[in-house]
């Protein structure tokens, strides 16, 4: 086990952010077109995070044009070329999958305020 | 062709330059000392006999500590042979370490599966099943295993239940990811046969 973190370790990333479950992150992906290379930002709430090490993924979800998108990106990918948290969120629940269901004003969440929630 | 030993540690993924996932098994293999060189003259073909595995003296036995001291090496608890065709190339002593994969593309990797037990049909050879409901009573039988009276005995190698896994695999053409000569260690896209620790014969494809 101990040889395949190492291993793994060198594939993953050191800087990413400490974020969780409801936070309203943006991310800058990277998106190849033909031979030139630009950033895309995908900015929405993120409703579940899962597996560990260098399997790590996030499940990213905005609205957009009122269509619900959701975007997953493994943590560790060199595409995902940053993840900034804009607003910590309150949420009681890891998978945050009810806000599928709900939209506009139900479909907000509580900003975590300071120590404590 | 030249091969190594190796042990399975375990799958894992890497991401490639274009930020794809590739899944790939960690073999930690080598390095592993030629403990006999057998030529044409006085074995009958050309080979090299490489140790993997260390194990205390004291472990041994004497056989097998005979063995290696002719080769001036402390003993291993795995042997395998390897045919080559210049024997004069090698040497007992002489180690031999991930480094022959550097320039392989592909390699083909050896092992014993996984043991399933005693299986049926349906995982063993891939029978379909019957129907569970509206009176179907035949689940996951094998069914008719032959004819009557003529030929009157079933026929030799009849598909049936019985004890699965624990074979020899050998996966042909996985693709090399990663060659690391510092920690031993080779990464190979896809899967490898056994459990973590199996024990697994690495050759170039060809």
């Amino acid at each position: 086990m101990d040889i395949l973190n190492q291993v793994s370790a060198r594939h993953m990333k050191h800087s990413i952010p400490e974020f969780n479950v409801g936070d309203t992150v943006r991310c800058d992906v990277k998106v190849i077109e033909g031979n030139r290379e630009r950033i895309q930002i995908f900015q929405g709430i993120v409703i579940q995070r899962r597996g560990a090490g260098i399997g790590e993924t996030v499940t990213v979800r905005k609205v957009s044009q009122g269509v619900g998108v959701e975007r997953v990106f493994p943590l560790h990918s060199p595409n995902l070329a940053r993840i900034k948290v804009l607003r910590p969120g309150r949420v009681r629940r890891s998978k945050l999958y009810y806000l599928r269901q709900l939209k506009g004003k139900a479909a907000r969440i509580r900003e975590k305020s300071g120590q404590g929630n | 062709m030249l091969g190594l030993i190796g042990r399975k540690i375990g799958m894992s993924q890497v991401f490639d330059k274009d930020g794809v996932a590739i899944p790939v098994s960690v073999i930690e293999a080598g390095p592993c000392p030629v403990v006999q060189v057998k030529h044409q003259k006085t074995d009958g073909y050309n080979a090299v006999q490489i140790g993997f595995g260390a194990v205390r003296h004291t472990r041994a036995g004497l056989p097998r500590l005979g063995h290696f001291r002719k080769a001036n090496l402390p003993p291993y608890r795995y042997l395998q042979e390897f045919k080559v065709d210049d024997p004069e190339a090698f040497s007992p002593g002489q180690l031999i370490d991930v480094g022959i994969f550097k320039d392989a593309k592909q390699i083909d990797v050896s092992g014993k599966s996984k043991g399933r037990g005693f299986q049926g049909v349906i995982k063993r050879h891939g029978f379909s099943r019957g129907r569970e409901t509206h009176g179907g009573k035949s689940h996951r039988v094998p069914g008719s295993i032959g004819m009557a009276a003529y030929p009157g005995r079933v026929l030799k190698g009849q598909k049936l239940p019985g004890r699965m896994g624990q074979e020899t695999i050998h996966v042909k053409n996985l693709q090399v990811v990663e060659v690391d000569l510092d920690n031993n260690l080779l990464l190979v896209k896809g899967a490898v046969p056994g459990a973590r620790n199996t024990l697994l014969r690495i050759t170039t494809s060809s």
